[in-house]
């Protein structure tokens, strides 16, 4: 009975902390169909604000400004990312800890910290910010993202298989090509989505690292809700909100393959 | 191979490292920029009264964010982890979704709630319980609240594969031994738990330490924290030389707690493998 007991108190609670979880952008994404300026009281269902979305050219640059710096940033990454954690793989002796360490410094390092140091870096090299800066930020903290996904991957592959393949006579290049690669191609492609992912939502590096006329699409959220709130933003957190839930949906069914 | 991606990493992540660690050590020039004179200044401002209580309410709202996440963290975990499988995978990916969204977006939707003519206020107002609108944004209350909601499922995640771990028979066995519900806790499941609590508390206390956007976005002009006025250091008061003082504390801090952290994940490998 007892169990019982305790089966209740930790539902109701479990319950509860869902719900603040949720809560928030649910009420969020109702409001964005709220025909009404004054976005917390509720006026009838409409489709202005997406309305109003499509027709903000200030955004839709920023929207294309972010998926350019998505589709370059990741490509970098998984360029880079592949060949070192095969590298990594591959690696023996007391060097490892070391190299693995300075891979994963982007992961341990804060955001701000991250940030501010490109920015210095920069401006101390004579780099004009611009949107090949935020790129090149946003390939140096999604390089571990990659290295490490594809890692666990080549970590479970039966080391035989390419062995079998090299005492067959391939080459190293024919072994990747037709064994290797195959075998990796749902972990590095749900590393690269998830990459993408993290690139589109990035707002601190980018913050710090963006130049006049790179605006991306989370700067220009962020400046819509410092000038002040328009149900506006509502539509467009509601479209976001969709956007990563799909994003991280087709990850995470590409990784389990 | 390895090559392009480690010079990578060493050219735009080591190397930036390296240029806040001399320039923290530099003068500030007199429009902004940095004069290379040695001096350890910019250190011995961080001891002024206004930074140093910036720097301890950030460890405190950091510290209080993790004890929060932890409380409600663990009942939410203990629940998932005693769920059949196929409900488990379920809540996971639940508890996914919030963690992937835009945290922008997760920010906005606590102005949208919880400003003046907010959400709650409306409702409230509405039902008669306030007769004026509350003050409820820009506090520290609001940014507590704020770094919960945002690393909630940094907390639960590895609470829940920790106690996924546990032998249900252990659990039995305590029940069996009239253990009552909080010796079960403190004898049976912290013990058991212990590097997934470690985990858990660590991965909520680095980003509410390094926070920028919710106290930016929540909190008022009391409630600045580290990453807010490095910020401002940096783009605003252009004092590079303490601006870099400032994160090279903070990244001691962060780099602290992950040593800890991996001091105290090490023992779990030698008891799994002595069991």
């Amino acid at each position: 009975m007892k169990m019982n007991g305790a089966g209740v108190w930790l539902r109701g609670i479990s319950g509860a902390v869902m719900a603040f979880l949720y809560l928030p952008i649910l009420v969020l994404t109702v409001f964005s169909f709220n025909d009404s300026r004054l976005s917390a009281v509720w006026q009838g269902f409409s489709w202005h604000w997406y309305g109003v979305l499509w027709h903000d050219a200030a955004l839709l640059a920023a929207a294309a400004n972010s998926l350019l710096v998505g589709v370059l940033s990741t490509s970098l990454v998984v360029l880079l990312g592949l060949p070192a954690a095969m590298g990594l793989e591959r690696l023996r002796g007391k060097g490892v800890r070391v190299v693995e360490t300075i891979f994963l410094l982007p992961l341990i390092l804060p955001e701000v910290m991250m940030g501010v140091a490109l920015l210095l870096f920069f401006v101390m090299v004579r780099w004009p910010l611009s949107l090949a800066t935020v790129v090149i930020g946003h390939a140096a903290f999604n390089l571990p993202v990659v290295v490490v996904l594809v890692r666990a991957r080549l970590q479970k592959l039966d080391p035989r298989l390419e062995e079998a393949a090299r005492d067959l006579g391939a080459s190293a290049w024919e072994t990747f090509y037709r064994i290797t690669w195959p075998l990796i191609r749902p972990a590095v492609l749900g590393a690269a989505l998830l990459a993408f992912t993290i690139s589109l939502d990035d707002f601190i590096v980018t913050f710090f690292v963006a130049g006049p006329g790179s605006t991306t699409l989370p700067l220009r959220v962020y400046s819509m809700i410092k000038s002040g709130l328009s149900p506006e933003i509502n539509a467009l957190s509601s479209l976001l909100v969709l956007l990563s839930m799909g994003l991280v949906g087709l990850s995470l069914v590409l990784q389990r393959r | 191979m390895l090559a392009p991606g480690l010079l990578w990493t060493a050219l735009f992540c080591l190397l930036p490292i390296l240029v806040v660690l001399a320039v923290s050590f530099a003068t500030r020039g007199t429009y902004g920029g940095v004069l290379w004179e040695f001096s350890l200044e910019n250190y011995r401002d961080l001891l002024h009264p206004l930074y140093g209580r910036i720097l301890g309410q950030s460890v405190l709202l950091a510290a209080m964010t993790t004890g929060l996440c932890l409380v409600m963290g663990f009942p939410l975990a203990y629940y998932i982890a005693r769920l059949p499988p196929r409900r488990q995978a379920l809540w996971l990916v639940l508890i996914m979704i919030p963690f992937w969204t835009n945290f922008l977006v997760r920010t906005y939707a606590w102005i949208f709630i919880l400003r003046t003519e907010g959400l709650l206020n409306t409702l409230l107002l509405q039902l008669h319980l306030i007769q004026a609108p509350l003050d409820l944004l820009y506090s520290n209350e609001a940014v507590l609240l704020g770094l919960v909601y945002g690393y909630l499922p940094f907390m639960v995640l590895p609470l829940y594969a920790a106690i996924e771990r546990i032998d249900p028979a252990l659990i039995e066995a305590a029940w069996d031994l009239y253990a009552d519900r909080w010796s079960l806790f403190r004898l049976v499941l912290v013990p058991l738990t212990k590097p997934g609590i470690i985990a858990g508390c660590v991965l909520v206390f680095i980003p509410s330490l390094g926070a920028f956007l919710t106290p930016d976005l929540l909190g008022g002009a009391r409630s600045m924290m580290v990453g807010n006025l490095i910020q401002h250091e940096y783009l605003v008061a252009r004092d590079w030389p303490l601006g870099s003082a400032l994160s090279l504390v903070m990244m001691l801090i962060v780099t602290g707690s992950i040593v800890w952290y991996l001091r105290a994940q090490a023992p779990r490998d030698g008891e799994r493998g002595a069991g």
